[in-house]
């Protein structure tokens, strides 16, 4: 005997084309147009403080840092879509999503001057930090998730991978162990295309990146990722139907500029590739939207810029206030400092950590 | 009670469970089967399984959704089968499970005791005798600790569970059922942090833990030497001071360990015995683990683990010095 015994399939959403046009039976109610500009002026935000952080990095004013340059309807849609109660768990390159949910814009800048103390005041928006070892984080998502579960918050949980992430181990395990745990939890792919230099036909030969989730047992969707209104809805609907278990999203992007600013892509990515994808950009679709709409114009397209400018400019100007405490380092690495390593910190902030230079004179 | 370290740890999980509704026990089989080695036999009868959980076979996902589960407000108590396969989390553990306090400058922080068994004497296959304790000692950050008998097994695990930190807390399964001991039945901590006095003496000093106490106990009864015998308990963060008290006292010292000999918690003790107590050392310190190669297949595990007859030589040799 021979018979069939699973079928599987992915479905692929659009609402907003890159002409702006939008397949209204698709979109979702509360997605009026007042809700639509405030996306766009998240995603612009998102981009401008993209474009200072490069330039800060090019001064030597911040340490290593990825843009998001072209991902931002990926980022800024899913946040969106979150409930006031709801958690975030991102790789390292998810700004929009930390903007949009209310972190302080200077404390992200702090963060990529290369101070962890930037990143406290995630905890107040249930954001995790970045994390940076790919894929590892998925699990903590998922833990993060049951966790709300077993204490009956009601909060659900969304985390980013990207689509090189999808081929470590972790990135299944973790689709697995939601699925067991019934993990309150949106595991959202990034696909930008790229991991570094490689390619999205490096990682896989499977045709989506979506269909991954049909091995784990759980829903899997693909998604127009530069399509702000189709990302809000594909994340929307996975946390309404969270407390049923996880959902795997993989949005459709693409990385506009460098994997980070350690990397030059002119190396190994044709021009001609990323012509491709600049009519599709995210924010300038919902800008045609809004013109058509009659929202939208010149004058306050340049005033939207000059208070973003003067909003990150004035953020820039704290963080670069912020005084350090190599101290910190060794404060708060157990709840209660060992003996050993009191013993270190002494002797390192009695001798200024060694930073005086010492002739022997 | 009498107990021997099985039903004692067993019997400080149920307290744990009984005493903190946020912890949970997830791992491999530990569920109605209560483990490998029964160590949390009769704990999914009494709790269910919303407080301990059967998992899949995904040492990392036990690990990382764990961390995830502290993170949330929950206190897991993850069982990693055996230590030699908990490499496969070993990104969690020492990227994260550590990281996460000073990433977030104590913001968000990761109280979860991780229990897994090491080291060998039980003729088993690979990696199921392992003795990994200075690998995660190194990473900082992790609270490592090995008990050796039944009370501290209790004592520290339930200490373990009552602090806001990762622990690991490395069991040794040759001890598991070597020997009962009388037990309190209630709640009662043996701190972290803080070496035990097994023995008291003149001549010299052995600064050991795990399985080996046991045989270092047998040695120095059978050449009926007065002997300090010390056991760590805590690997990391060490006891400095008990140690250094002990070798400046008698000014000998033989270091055993049943992990192999380099790059082991032998030589971290044995450099800070160096730089802190050397002038009032009167013969080089010795160290006894085992050899520097990967634990071999159970007909030659004899061979390889430190035994009384080692730990004697060592002793006839400082001796004569």
């Amino acid at each position: 005997m021979e018979k069939r015994v699973f079928d599987g399939s992915i479905n692929y959403i659009q609402i907003m084309d890159e002409n702006g046009n939008v397949d209204e039976n698709l979109r979702p109610k509360e997605l009026t147009d007042g809700i639509i500009l405030q996306m766009y002026k998240y995603m612009s935000l998102t981009r401008a403080l993209d474009a200072k952080m490069l330039s800060l990095q090019r001064q030597g004013r911040a340490a290593t840092y990825g843009p998001s340059l072209g991902e931002e309807a990926a980022q800024v849609g899913s946040a969106m879509a979150m409930g006031p109660k709801d958690f975030f768990v991102p790789n390292f390159r998810q700004h929009g999503t930390y903007i949009t949910r209310g972190m302080p814009l200077d404390a992200l800048i702090l963060y990529w001057k290369g101070y962890e103390e930037g990143i406290m005041p995630a905890r107040k928006i249930n954001a995790i930090p970045y994390i940076v070892p790919v894929s590892t984080q998925l699990l903590h998502a998922v833990g993060l998730a049951y966790s709300q579960l077993y204490q009956n918050t009601g909060a659900s949980v969304i985390t980013f991978v990207g689509d090189g992430g999808t081929s470590e181990g972790n990135f299944y395990e973790s689709m697995n162990f939601a699925g067991i745990l019934k993990a309150p939890v949106a595991i959202i792919i990034e696909n930008n295309q790229w991991a570094i230099s490689e390619p999205r036909s490096r990682q896989t030969v499977a045709p989506t990146l979506a269909q991954k989730a049909i091995a784990a047992g759980i829903p899997g969707v693909q998604v127009d990722g530069n399509d702000v209104l189709a990302v809000y809805k594909v994340v929307r609907d996975a946390l309404t139907n969270a407390k049923n278990g996880p959902t795997l999203i993989e949005c459709i992007t693409y990385r506009m500029s460098m994997h980070t600013t350690a990397d030059d892509p002119t190396k190994y990515r044709p021009d001609a590739d990323v012509e491709k994808w600049k009519p599709r950009d995210p924010i300038l679709r919902v800008g045609n939207y809004l013109r058509k709409k009659a929202l939208w114009d010149d004058s306050k397209q340049s005033a939207m810029e000059e208070e973003h400018r003067q909003t990150i400019d004035a953020a820039v100007e704290k963080a670069e206030q912020f005084k350090k405490d190599p101290k910190s380092m060794f404060e708060n690495i157990y709840a209660t400092m060992p003996a050993m390593l009191k013993e270190e910190e002494d002797a390192a902030v009695s001798a200024q950590f060694w930073m005086q230079k010492n002739d022997g004179e | 009670m009498m107990a021997n370290m099985v039903t004692a740890i067993n019997n400080a999980l149920d307290l744990i469970l009984q005493e903190d509704d946020k912890a949970i026990i997830l791992g491999e089989d530990v569920g109605k089967d209560g483990g490998v080695f029964r160590v949390t036999d009769g704990l999914f009868d009494k709790y269910g399984d919303r407080r301990v959980m059967d998992t899949p076979l995904s040492e990392s996902g036990i690990i990382g959704t764990s961390i995830g589960m502290a993170l949330g407000g929950m206190h897991p108590i993850p069982e990693v089968q055996f230590a030699g396969f908990m490499y496969l989390a070993f990104d969690q553990l020492v990227n994260h499970a550590n990281r996460y306090r000073s990433r977030t400058r104590g913001t968000w922080n990761v109280p979860m005791v991780v229990r897994t068994p090491i080291s060998g004497g039980v003729r088993t296959l690979e990696h199921h005798s392992e003795s990994p304790e200075a690998l995660y000692s190194h990473a900082g950050g992790l609270t490592v600790v090995i008990p050796s008998n039944p009370y501290d097994a209790k004592g520290l695990l339930i200490a373990a569970s009552h602090m806001n930190d990762t622990v690991l807390f490395l069991e040794p399964t040759k001890l598991y059922r070597l020997f009962k001991q009388d037990v309190p039945e209630g709640i009662y901590e043996v701190p972290i942090g803080k070496a035990g006095i097994v023995s008291e003496g003149e001549d010299l000093s052995i600064i050991t833990y795990g399985t080996m106490v046991p045989v270092v106990k047998n040695a120095v009864s059978k050449r009926k030497v007065s002997a300090d015998i010390i056991d760590v308990r805590t690997i990391n963060p060490i006891d400095e001071k008990t140690i250094l008290d002990s070798a400046k006292k008698t000014g000998k010292v033989i270091i055993v360990h049943e992990a192999p000999l380099s790059f082991g918690v032998g030589a971290e003790i044995s450099a800070r015995i160096a730089e802190k107590a050397m002038f009032e050392l009167d013969s080089p310190i010795i160290r006894v683990g085992s050899p520097s190669l990967p634990y071999p297949f159970p007909q030659y595990e004899d061979y390889y683990v430190p035994n009384e007859g080692k730990v004697i030589a060592a002793i006839d040799k400082i001796l004569s010095e």
